[in-house]
């Protein structure tokens, strides 16, 4: 927050500013002091903002040409697809905007729990963004729905069937979402009304979120609480933002690359295909950012317990400041949970890959095994290395080990006790 | 607790009674918005088919949509019907006898959803470990009842409600 009272300069300025501030929001945004230590893994939050803002741009523009109707939704896809001037354009930004908002959100998730930003004062900051997650989830899920593919219609089926898993009221529950027996028309109307909605509701949670940071302040990659402003922080603007800029332009080049030379290659062949109610694909995999979640799904002898671990794996998240029992937030100082973090990475890549494949032999047991880790992770191993980890020496400020002539942040308390 | 039981008087009870109605009103609004996702008069339409089996060879099948769900008819050999009732209850993870999923008289007749209890695919005939059918999705085994033998489905496949017509139709729902 700026310490100073912002006044507007002009009259006209002065008078609009003291019956709506929105210029001394302006000036908080420009001014906001931020870490002057943020590596680039701080450059995700600005590239989610972007690829939010594109899913409901070119989302809006699809609107106007797909049709939500079991009977005609295949065909308006390929219309798009086909007549629609640049709609090939549109509707690949969109199918692979999707992929790219995920892998952006899971970079900044593990950003998260490899720096500590989860912990006391940023749990609220956490939660809003696992609630955005939620939802991009659920948007991303009956996005994936609207063509009426064999994907979208076999995916809605055994994604909606997971409800009936909840014991009495499962199957009325089920029978409610989808508006008729099965996945039909009124299960498609539906959902994409609900996947023009769900985009708004996470804007609004985006600006939560940022509101929520905004009373803190950034985390950063030494995890230490500095003054602000100080010699430790620069102004967002124009320090930041051309960060983010440089960040995003990267980021856009990846984007572009899947867009115009490899489009279909993050969904599935089956999805050209129109939905038949009366034949299951061989092998039905949801997109690629779910995987991990699926093969917590199938890891499980057990209907009820499998659909209860796979939320569990995603609810977990809201309790983790306080499994977490350390005081230090970033891992440079956390030599054992540094170790667990890479193991943490590994155990989820483990997990999505054999959510691809089919549930049986190795797969199985491999899904098994990194489905008891990651519960084991984040009830077992978080809360005891909390307590028995010994962490490195932490700098008292960011600009400390920059100043006694050492890189080495472990050295910096030490120069400081001479001092 | 005298002084507090004093207090309770004619305006709380008019906040209790304002909150009551409040609360009632707000339900009889939200209902209709929650209910309207239910299946429509259109969808319940549709709830019967009449299915012609006069084609079908013992130990064939064929499978009909009805309410956008397949159902199978499967008519079975008498080596198939033996080999459903030999298997004793017990060995069931959802006990019901083959003589319960069947017309009586009508035995080589199995008609069922053809949909797995697990997520609701649609099971392969003639696969699996039981030679009944085998769910390609998460690996669920049937046996010739549509019983469930092996695998993540917690139950049988459904029975729906059918009859016979005459000896050559069947009606569904």
């Amino acid at each position: 927050m700026s310490e100073q009272e912002y006044v507007p300069k002009s009259k006209v300025g002065k008078w609009f500013n003291d019956r709506l501030p929105l210029l001394s929001l302006a000036s908080h945004l420009t001014d906001y002091p931020t870490p002057k230590n943020l590596n680039y893994w701080w450059t995700f939050g600005g590239i989610l903002t972007f690829c939010l803002l594109t899913q409901i741009i070119t989302g809006i523009v699809l609107a106007m040409h797909y049709v939500a109707h079991a009977d005609l939704a295949f065909a308006s896809v390929e219309h798009i697809m086909r007549d629609v001037n640049y709609g090939w354009l549109i509707r690949y930004i969109h199918s692979n905007g999707a992929s790219m908002f995920f892998l952006a959100v899971y970079i900044h998730i593990f950003r998260s729990l490899f720096y500590g930003s989860y912990k006391s004062p940023r749990e609220i900051i956490w939660i809003i963004g696992l609630m955005i997650y939620l939802l991009m989830m659920a948007a991303a899920f009956m996005g994936y729905v609207l063509p009426w593919g064999q994907m979208s219609f076999w995916g809605a089926t055994v994604i909606t069937n997971l409800f009936s898993a909840i014991p009495l009221i499962g199957d009325s529950i089920t029978t409610w979402l989808w508006g008729a027996y099965s996945v039909d028309n009124p299960t498609l109307t539906r959902f994409f009304s609900l996947h023009y909605l769900i985009p708004f509701l996470i804007l609004g949670l985006v600006v939560l979120h940022i509101w929520a940071l905004h009373v803190p302040g950034n985390n950063n990659p030494v995890g230490i609480d500095i003054k602000k402003p100080s010699k430790d922080t620069v102004p967002f603007h124009p320090y930041i933002t051309i960060k983010d800029a440089f960040a995003l332009l990267l980021f856009m080049i990846i984007f572009a690359g899947f867009v115009f030379f490899a489009p279909n290659v993050l969904g599935h062949s089956d999805n050209y295909i129109q939905a038949n109610p009366m034949v299951t694909p061989a092998h039905i995999v949801p997109e690629w950012y779910l995987l991990p979640f699926y093969a917590i799904l199938r890891s499980v002898p057990d209907k009820l317990g499998g659909v209860i671990l796979m939320f569990g794996a995603i609810f977990i998240l809201f309790v983790l400041p306080w499994l977490d029992t350390s005081k230090v937030r970033s891992a440079v100082f956390r030599p054992i949970y540094r170790q667990f973090f890479w193991i943490l990475v590994i155990d989820v890549l483990v997990l999505g890959y054999v959510g691809a494949m089919p549930a049986e032999g190795i797969y199985l047991v491999l899904a098994r095994v990194g489905t008891v880790y990651y519960f084991l992770h984040f009830i077992v191993i978080l809360p005891v290395v909390g307590y028995l980890e010994k962490t490195e020496p932490v700098p008292l400020s960011i600009s400390d080990p920059v100043l006694s002539g050492s890189a080495d942040y472990s050295m910096a308390k030490k120069d400081n006790e001479k001092i | 607790m005298d002084k507090s039981e004093k207090k309770t008087t004619r305006r709380d009870f008019l906040f209790t009674t304002s909150y009551t109605v409040g609360a009632v009103g707000l339900g009889a609004v939200i209902w209709p918005l929650i209910d309207q996702m239910n299946p429509d008069k259109a969808q319940k339409a549709l709830a019967t088919t009449e299915v012609d089996i006069s084609q079908i060879e013992p130990g064939k099948s064929i499978t009909v949509l009805w309410r956008g769900k397949p159902v199978f008819l499967k008519r079975r050999t008498q080596e198939e019907i033996l080999q459903a009732r030999s298997v004793s209850l017990e060995e069931l993870p959802h006990p019901e006898k083959d003589e319960e999923r069947v017309k009586s008289g009508k035995d080589e007749w199995l008609v069922m959803l053809g949909v797995c209890t697990h997520l609701g695919c649609v099971p392969l005939s003639n696969k699996g470990d039981y030679k009944g059918w085998f769910c390609p999705c998460h690996g669920s085994h049937y046996d010739l009842s549509g019983r469930i033998r092996k695998g993540p489905a917690p139950k049988n496949m459904e029975i729906p409600k059918y009859e016979f017509v005459d000896a050559n139709t069947i009606k569904i729902g």
